[in-house]
């Protein structure tokens, strides 16, 4: 076993996700307890360009045409090789579509321990800790490494992305795919979602309503705060899952990660899903008549107000503030 | 041959043509279908029985109710009977002809203060009838919508072609001196004299056409009757005798066929239950005060009964003709009760909330073939999203909130000292306070206030805390059966350990399913209390009487469940009163209060987005309308968070604000602030 | 068709939850365990699946509180085998031990698909589905919200952020791990679960060893520093909306 620090690099039409950059930076802090290096594993069909600012100390990257879109088999018989050859330290995967399958067949086809939703590492006395959220956030754990090569899935919120971005691209070592052969799940078609009519992720002003609007009549008040402010609506899961607002204005870890300025959570709860897709978000005000939500925890203001008895004030009184 | 002889004849073989019809057609639209039924248990306790039979069909009780049409329909009525006497002699003075062309029925057909009855009476009825026609036609009023018009018109102008042309006999014989009472019939004498003119022969040529018309609309009359809305004329008597005289607030349980709970044929029902979807008249009076009809929802009380009738009769026709098995009878027995006959939408709309029951002149039950084909609707998981939630809250924690049990009481947490356990200690008042009261942040406030009001008065009692579960009311009447047993069950578990003497609860909902539907504990059900009763118990023992005597004016919302179900009228009333509030009512008030829609589910439903003014903002608006009246009293925390959030959809916040009749006792004790523990 | 759907309990995150004495597990005083929502679609997946061709669906659980009454729901709901697995200590089940040991039981099954949640709420190794699928040999793809079957395989419409949806064509058998059924759960009347009660069995399948390695070490859990909460704003709706309006014009927002 080395004492590198492998992270499997996630990228969808040709952009790297999020979370890799949250893993290389884990991955370094990892690393300087390990010395070993950061090693990015890229997979993909002439996808070698995505390297670019990966704050690794080297990349592996393998082509092949089997890889250009991410399928579970293809990516796993080819992650098999390497990591069974290379036995690293840690492996680090990310809690989403892609890393999370991946990681527990590899654990189960490679006999590695797998430890998930990992948010933080640390180490005492030499020793590698996981610190790892389970129960919608409620409860963490904390445990050591053993000693063995281990795989570990990630989710964001321990370490910022800017910290696993480079402005000098890694060094790149070609490594040859294994045969992709007789692969049992093939990718038949992307199905796009709806067309956006806004992109909510370049918004700067965002309404954004949960189960606590009640009704989808009630969206049309939201819509008018958003007009008042220059802002736009969007949304947590559950109001998407009605179909009160299209999927393009779903906020959260199945939707959109945001970077809003303002950042006004109108009815909604706080689930880690959503709070996901928000933590970059400058400031944040949360409204909700319940004092134990989560989203008290991330947000900068709150009001322990029902956003229904508050929402015709507010439009009114900026209405009259702006017509002065 | 002489005619007489050929009138006896005619009259004896349209008479039996006539009979045969009628009985006929009561054996295969009635009989047959009621036979097909499931039993009903409406026998015994004849006392009760009789003493209904006198208030609501003799005395015609709840058609007043609206005073005008009732007036008229009880002259109609009383008419009818007395001068069907009449129309007996006209028929056995028929059928005597061939003897006796001038034959008189002996002693009866001779008693004069009956001719003058008589006569005074068909008068009355051409008046009353003249005036439901005018209703009729020209006002052409609402609740008539969907009834069968012109059947009713039609009707009412057999009427009074039956009263003219008894006139019209009547007023020849006096000319033609063959009758014995002339002088006791002031009005037929006046009729008669338009035809003194005539010759002898041509007033009896008059005479035996008025005959034949009077005779043939009343036998045309009597065999349409089975089949549309004049059946009552045979079934309202039978209807009210045989009535379920089971407590309104308690619904029978639920009714299962093979596994299948709930009603999916119409032949599921029972036939008590058939016999109502006959005998509506199609009156209208239960639609006009409906509070989904009123909301626009596609629920009518009377075209639910009037689409439960044509289904019953189209289908018993069917399968008596099984036999045959055209293509048409198989697509009649293939249509669904529950989708195609009655839709979903119309029978998620009801709020049980009895107004159309409370109105029916003729004590028909609209409510339990609703909440038996709920319950239909409910085993085949037919629930929409947001009720589908709630149930599932329930089932799981005992509250249709998804807050967990331990939360019930936080409300609770910082009254000190500590409110008792009545699951550990002995209390005189076991308060159940109810999901709303415990879990909706509109009511926390409420509820602490009246904590610290019972405390103040010095009411030894406590709290089930997390032991209480929901009702189960509004569960039972969404039709869910099996959680509703489950939530007894859970509740009696806890009940039957605690030592207590009264249950007392501002929830009038709970109020009734403890009161008329829970499980009796073998010395029958413990006494259960509305807070309202009870203040009015203190108050009237002078056990509580108020420093401060408020005086403004207020309006009080009979809830549905108190007023209606239950009957405490007066008890609020008197509360109200003593703390030295004026009461002005509202016109729709008392048992013709207007539901406030959250009842029989509803509020743990979707609101229909096309719904113009909902039951909540219809009703404030009544009260807003009462010239100097600021406060609204409710005495139901459903009451209270439908209307606070009416008064602000109305855009009425300056006009009128919704207060729980507690906060007027409180700020007729003067509860200071610090009294009241944050 | 063979449809087999794994089914956990798992903490329901309404109650508080607490940790006990040893300071590495869940207070189980206070504990309610409800089916995990994930699974909870994966067998109205499983239902929707069997009224639209002829399957047959099994459900298997870990014997847990609670276990029966989830079992014969959804054996109210169309299931018609319920197996229970008996012999799992709940306190030291890591998901790698549970899918070695329904590996075992469902091997004799021969699945064509094997559906579960694609994740629980006390998931700490892994989500058991991809184990399970491997320790079966199957091919698994997650986050799945939509399943066709057509001859020998399935089209399963997986989802990524965003709202983009990947179509994946998988070879039977398969395992997929369910985000979404292609329609809510339906409910299931309680009087509908307690007749099934009187009339479904529930197999008891007793795990004869169970292979532990896969656990983790675990020196601490705990409930998360709520860290700076946010700065609260008082008042009714007029003094709250005047504070907004002020901290609008502060970001610079109005």
């Amino acid at each position: 076993m080395n004492q590198d620090i492998y992270v499997v690099i996630e990228h969808l039409r040709n952009q790297v996700s999020d979370i890799s950059f949250v893993m290389l930076a884990a991955a370094h802090a990892l690393t300087k307890e390990t010395n070993g290096s950061v090693v990015g594993l890229l997979l993909g069909e002439n996808n070698q360009d995505l390297v670019k600012n990966l704050a690794a100390d080297r990349v592996i990257y393998i082509d092949h045409p089997a890889l250009a879109e991410f399928t579970s088999d293809a990516y796993i018989n080819t992650l098999e090789n390497l990591i069974n050859d290379n036995q690293p330290r840690v492996a680090l995967f990310g809690n989403t579509s892609i890393g999370a399958e991946i990681a527990s067949v590899l654990s189960a086809r490679l006999d590695l321990p797998l430890i998930s939703s990992c948010i933080n590492f640390d180490s005492n006395a030499g020793e590698l800790l996981y610190i790892s959220q389970i129960c919608g956030g409620k409860i963490m754990i904390e445990g050591g490494f053993l000693e063995t090569t281990t795989l570990a899935t990630m989710i964001p919120g321990g370490y910022k992305p800017e910290q696993g971005q480079s402005k000098e691209a890694p060094e790149i070592t070609i490594v040859t795919a294994p045969e992709l052969k007789d692969l049992r799940v093939t990718l038949a078609q992307y199905i796009e979602p709806e067309v956006e009519d806004v992109d909510i992720s370049r918004e700067p002003i965002l309404i954004s309503v949960g189960r606590g609007i009640q009704n989808e009549d009630n969206i049309e008040l939201a819509e008018e705060l958003a007009e008042l402010l220059g802002g736009v609506v969007c949304a947590s899961r559950p109001i998407v899952d009605q179909g009160w607002l299209p999927t393009s204005r779903m906020v959260g870890k199945s939707g959109k990660t945001v970077k809003a300025k303002l950042y006004l959570a109108m009815g909604i709860s706080g689930a880690p899903e959503h709070i996901e897709g928000i933590t970059d978000c400058k400031t944040i005000i949360a409204i909700n008549t319940d004092p134990t939500a989560p989203i008290f925890d991330v947000a900068n203001y709150g009001a322990e107000i029902d956003v229904l008895d508050l929402v015709e004030v507010l439009i009114e009184e900026i209405e009259e503030v702006k017509g002065e | 041959m002489s005619y007489y002889t050929i009138k006896t004849v005619l009259v004896l073989f349209t008479l039996f043509i006539a009979g045969i019809i009628f009985f006929k057609r009561i054996y295969d639209y009635l009989i047959v279908n009621l036979r097909r039924g499931q039993p009903s248990n409406v026998t015994g306790q004849w006392g009760e029985r009789i003493k209904l039979f006198i208030v609501y069909v003799l005395a015609q009780f709840r058609l007043f109710r609206y005073r005008k049409p009732g007036l008229a329909h009880f002259f109609i009525f009383w008419g009818f009977l007395i001068l069907s006497l009449t129309i007996l002699f006209a028929i056995v003075e028929g059928i005597a002809a061939f003897s006796d062309p001038d034959y008189i029925v002996p002693v009866i057909g001779s008693i004069g203060p009956l001719a003058l009855l008589q006569d005074i009476l068909a008068v009355i009825v051409i008046i009353a009838v003249l005036y439901d026609l005018y209703v009729r036609l020209a006002e052409d009023p609402e609740r008539y919508t969907g009834s069968h018009k012109r059947e009713g018109v039609r009707v009412l102008i057999y009427i009074l072609l039956i009263m003219i042309t008894l006139l019209v006999m009547n007023g020849i014989r006096i000319n033609l001196r063959v009758d014995p009472n002339a002088g006791w019939r002031p009005i037929s004498s006046v009729v008669g004299r338009l035809f003194v003119g005539m010759e002898e022969t041509t007033q009896i040529i008059v005479e035996e056409s008025a005959y034949w018309v009077h005779l043939l609309i009343v036998l045309i009359f009597l065999i349409e009757l089975p089949q549309g809305k004049h059946f009552h004329v045979v079934t309202s008597a039978f209807a009210v005798f045989l009535r379920d005289l089971e407590p309104r607030g308690g619904l029978h349980s639920a009714p299962e066929f093979n596994g299948d709970v709930g009603v999916s044929k119409v032949e599921q029902f029972r036939w008590r239950q058939m016999l109502d979807f006959y005998t509506c008249t199609e009156c209208g009076r239960c639609q006009d005060y409906c509070p989904a009809y009123a909301s626009e929802l596609p629920l009518s009380p009377k075209l639910l009964m009037m689409d439960l009738r044509d289904h019953l009769k189209e289908r018993g026709e069917a399968l008596t003709k099984e036999s045959t098995n055209t293509s048409t009878h198989q697509s009649i027995l293939e249509k669904e009760l529950v989708g195609d006959v009655i839709t979903y939408q119309t029978l998620w709309a009801c709020t049980t909330c009895y107004a159309c029951d409370q109105e029916c002149p003729l004590l028909i039950d609209h409510i339990s073939p609703i909440v038996d084909m709920r319950r239909h609707l409910v085993m085949e998981g037919r629930v929409d999203a947001e009720l589908q939630d709630a149930l599932a809250n329930l089932a799981r924690y005992g509250n249709s909130f998804g807050k967990s049990a331990r939360a019930r009481a936080r409300w609770a947490r910082k009254i000190k000292p500590k409110i008792k356990d009545a699951r550990s200690e002995t209390v005189q008042y076991l308060w159940f306070v109810g999901d709303y009261a415990s879990f909706s942040s509109t009511l926390t406030d409420v509820t602490k206030l009246t904590a610290n009001i019972f405390r103040k008065i010095g009411l030894d009692f406590g709290i089930l805390y997390d032991g209480e579960n929901q009702s189960g009311n509004d569960v039972r009447r969404v039709g869910e059966e099996g959680l509703f047993e489950m939530l007894v069950e859970n509740n009696m578990a806890v009940l039957s350990k605690c030592n207590y003497e009264t249950i007392v609860t501002t929830d009038p909902h709970t109020y009734n399913t403890l009161k008329n539907e829970y499980p009796t504990n073998g010395n029958g059900r413990p006494p259960v209390l509305h807070y309202t009763e009870l203040l009015d118990e203190l108050i009237t023992s002078n056990h509580l009487s108020f420093n401060k005597k408020l005086n403004y004016k207020v309006t009080y919302h009979d809830p549905c469940y108190l007023g209606r179900y239950n009957d405490v009228y007066e008890a609020p009333r008197r509360v109200i009163e003593a703390t030295g509030c004026q009461l002005v009512e509202m016109p729709r008030h008392g048992d013709r209060t207007f539901c406030c829609g959250a009842g029989g589910g509803r509020i743990w439903m979707e609101d229909n987005p096309d719904v113009q003014e909902r039951p909540a903002e219809n009703r404030i608006r009544e009260a807003a309308a009462l010239p100097d009246v600021s406060t609204f009293v409710v005495t139901c925390p459903k009451d209270l968070v439908m209307f606070k959030d009416a008064v602000k959809t109305t855009g009425l916040e300056e006009k009128i604000v919704v207060k729980d009749i507690i906060e007027l006792v409180g700020e007729a004790l003067e509860l200071i602030d610090s009294e009241i523990t944050e | 068709m063979n449809i087999v759907v794994l089914v956990k309990l798992v903490p329901d995150l309404v109650e508080e939850l607490s940790i006990d004495a040893s300071g590495i597990k869940l207070d189980d005083s206070w504990l309610r365990l409800i089916i995990n929502e994930f699974d909870d679609h994966a067998i109205e997946q499983a239902i929707l699946l069997k009224e639209q061709s002829d399957a047959q669906v099994t459900i298997i659980a870990p014997d847990i509180e609670g276990v029966d009454d989830v079992l014969f729901t959804a054996s109210a709901k169309g299931a018609d085998r319920l197996i229970k697995l008996t012999g799992i200590d709940e306190g030291e089940i890591n998901n790698h031990a549970l899918g070695r040991a329904v590996a075992n039981e469902i091997k004799d099954l021969q699945p064509d698909l094997l559906l579960t949640g694609v994740q629980a709420n006390d998931d700490l190794d892994g989500p058991v589905g991809p184990l399970l699928a491997e320790f079966l040999g199957l091919p698994y793809v997650g986050y799945i919200s939509g399943v066709k079957v057509d001859n020998n395989k399935v089209v399963a419409r997986k989802e990524y952020p965003g709202g983009l949806i990947a179509e994946m064509e998988v070879t039977l058998p398969a395992a997929l791990g369910i985000q979404a059924a292609e329609q809510p759960p339906r409910y299931v009347a309680v009087s509908k679960v307690r007749q099934t009660m009187k009339t479904a069995t529930i197999e008891e399948k007793s795990v004869s060893e169970l292979d532990p390695s896969g656990s983790l070490s675990i020196s601490k859990m705990y409930q998360p520093e709520v860290g700076e909460r946010a700065t609260m704003i008082d008042g009714d709706e007029e003094e709250i909306t005047a504070q907004l309006i002020e901290l609008f014009q502060e970001l610079g927002v109005m």
